[in-house]
């Protein structure tokens, strides 16, 4: 007798995504979906995509879904949340959308302590533009727009969201993780399911950043650019949870 | 029905509780402070949201995201607040999102000054964000209309799942007048309402066929885009219909008249009696002034008798003129048009809009 151990997630819909080969934003959407189908969210839950490679999101999720405009989507799933404090807010955002444009909505959102989980893509780059550099791009790596690298006299240093956010006395989880092997996945798997739980709990403003790939605009194989997180990616954002209420 | 004394801008929030608005988020900015003010004292009382948004980007971005969950809501700003409230005024357009916006005009270009203005004209009627989308935009001139409008501004919001502008300036904003408030929408209304609006909302799937996704490009209940020229002609055919079903105007003894000064909002106010004294004094003078200017009420100047007319003198408190161009297009120079101006705050006075229908209008 054969038992199912493992299947596509009910919140995914059924088509093909579009993402570029290696890129961990479908893997990323796979954990959140299953720690929702596994909490049986899946009929109360709206995630709230923010723009670029994020955006791309709207193609893939199953449940209630919205766009927004670049960088807005804390100040939108605060507002979502207050109306409908029944359902399960999520947002979904890259670098450049949560730490650039966006910075002013995701401080204040935690520092309100709004009871939304957001999940943050850190691949360093605007991936969806052709991968121009963002706040988190790492020193001297070269992009569309940093073509001599970064430097810290022109272009300042990487930002460190999770780091940046605990100095505020609201939130009450942040954690940053990965998906370069198994092990780390599951570790993330489980962050996502702390995340939710803290909103379950009605604790206020969790968020899990994914220390991200983009093997197209880092010019790298999927394979080279896992073994770039483990080099270069992850000593500059170390990896776990930096507040757990 | 009570009748009270109160200020512009607190009228205005009271109106909109009395709407059923439950969803407030703004940022301050002079005149318009005690719009958010008003909401923060009253929207616990009535189980109501209020959150002070990080600044009117965001502010706005909350309006969006209340508007997603089907609940009557709303936001405030004046002028340069609602330039960087454009984004997602643009965003709730291409979303079809029944939201209420009210501009509290100030002086401009810019931070311009705090005073009131109406320099805003072509923003709320042309581009109040990119993409050329409309809104259905109303003009108050008293507190009453005021307070009436706002009222109206949801259930049009409502019905034609778009967002309507309120554009009222710093002078109704701050001035006190007696208004007679409009009866409270119930919470077994707003309660039908908010359930009959899960069809579309984005508050999780509840058994749902279909998942519900909002955005630009997309009807509202739909799970998916449609291609962005189908859905541009969808909005372009509802934006077309409201010439016919919203036109709104007042039309002040132009029966006889041989001069029409035209004017909106608080000048329309000003020419209101200005037309009163002019009459007064023997000149046959009428008032088109449009209690919605958008759409624009072409009717009102169409149907004009220009064998009879001596001109129209167009009023505003804007210079470069914006309105004028408005009025300018549907006369078509079937007769002179004159302008009399004010702007960057100082406001229009009577006795200059006398004495340039005077100059106009010539010889008994």
């Amino acid at each position: 007798m054969e038992e199912k151990i493992y299947k596509r997630p009910a919140g995914l819909q059924d088509n093909i995504n579009g993402y570029c080969p290696g890129c961990f934003h479908p893997g990323i959407g796979k954990l959140i979906m299953s720690v929702m189908e596994e909490f049986d969210l899946l009929e109360r839950s709206v995630m709230v995509d923010g723009i670029g490679c994020v955006a791309s999101n709207m193609s893939y999720i199953g449940i209630d879904e919205l766009n927004t405009p670049h960088g807005r989507p804390c100040a939108v799933a605060s507002a979502i949340k207050r109306c409908s404090p029944e359902t399960i807010v999520v947002t979904y955002q890259g670098d450049g959308d949560l730490a650039s444009i966006g910075l002013a909505e995701t401080m204040m959102a935690a520092n309100r302590g709004d009871n939304i989980s957001v999940f943050f893509v850190n691949n360093a780059n605007y991936g969806m533009t052709g991968g121009q550099m963002a706040p988190t791009t790492l020193m001297g790596m070269k992009t569309s727009t940093t073509p001599y690298g970064r430097n810290a006299q022109e272009h300042g240093y990487p930002m460190h969201m999770c780091e940046v956010l605990n100095t505020l006395t609201a939130p009450s989880y942040l954690a940053r993780v990965t998906l370069i092997d198994v092990p780390h996945i599951k570790k993330a798997r489980e962050a996502v399911k702390q995340a939710i739980q803290h909103q379950l709990d009605g604790k206020g403003f969790s968020m899990v950043e994914f220390v991200s790939n983009c093997p197209t605009n880092w010019g790298l194989t999927p394979q080279e650019s896992i073994q770039f997180i483990k080099d270069k990616m992850l000593p500059e954002f170390p990896l776990g949870e930096f507040r757990n209420r | 029905m009570e009748r009270v004394v109160m200020k512009g801008c607190e009228a205005i929030a009271e109106a909109a509780i009395r709407a059923g608005c439950r969803f407030f988020a703004g940022y301050p900015i002079t005149p318009q402070n005690e719009v958010p003010e008003y909401f923060s004292r009253k929207m616990p009382k009535v189980g109501g949201v209020y959150l002070q948004g990080e600044s009117e980007t965001a502010s706005a971005a909350m309006l969006y995201g209340a508007g997603c969950t089907g609940i009557r809501a709303m936001t405030s700003s004046s002028s340069c607040g609602i330039s960087l409230m454009s984004e997602a005024i643009a965003w709730m357009a291409g979303a079809n999102l029944p939201v209420v916006i009210c501009n509290v005009m100030r002086g401009g270009p810019g931070i311009g000054s705090i005073q009131p203005s109406q320099q805003d004209y072509f923003q709320a009627t042309k581009a109040s964000g990119n993409g050329g989308f409309r809104m259905l935009v109303l003009a108050p001139s008293t507190l009453q209309e005021a307070v009436d409008m706002v009222y109206s501004a949801f259930d049009l919001a409502m019905k034609y799942k778009n967002p309507v502008l309120v554009l009222a300036d710093g002078f109704t904003g701050a001035m006190m007048e007696p208004v007679v408030l409009p009866p409270a929408k119930s919470e077994e209304f707003l309660a039908a309402e908010r359930k009959e609006n899960e069809a579309w909302a984005c508050t999780g799937r509840k058994g749902a066929a279909q998942r519900h996704h909002l955005g630009c490009g997309v009807v509202p209940g739909m799970a998916t885009r449609m291609p962005l020229e189908e859905k541009n002609k969808l909005d372009f055919a509802k934006y077309e219909s409201w010439k016919t079903t919203e036109v709104d105007y007042e039309d002040y003894q132009t029966e006889d008249a041989e001069l029409i000064i035209t004017a909106y909002g608080v000048a329309g106010r000003i020419s209101r009696s200005a037309v009163d004294l002019l009459r007064a004094d023997g000149y046959k003078v009428g008032l088109i002034r449009p209690r919605k200017i958008h759409p624009f009420p072409e009717i009102a100047f169409e149907k004009l008798d220009y064998s009879k007319l001596r001109g129209i003198l167009s009023c505003e408190m804007s210079i470069p003129p914006q309105y004028y161009y408005d009025v300018d297009a549907v006369v078509r120079r079937r007769t002179p048009i004159a302008t009399c101006l004010r702007s960057g705050g100082e406001i229009i006075s009577r006795n200059a809009i006398i004495e340039e229908a005077k100059k106009l209008y010539g010889a008994k």
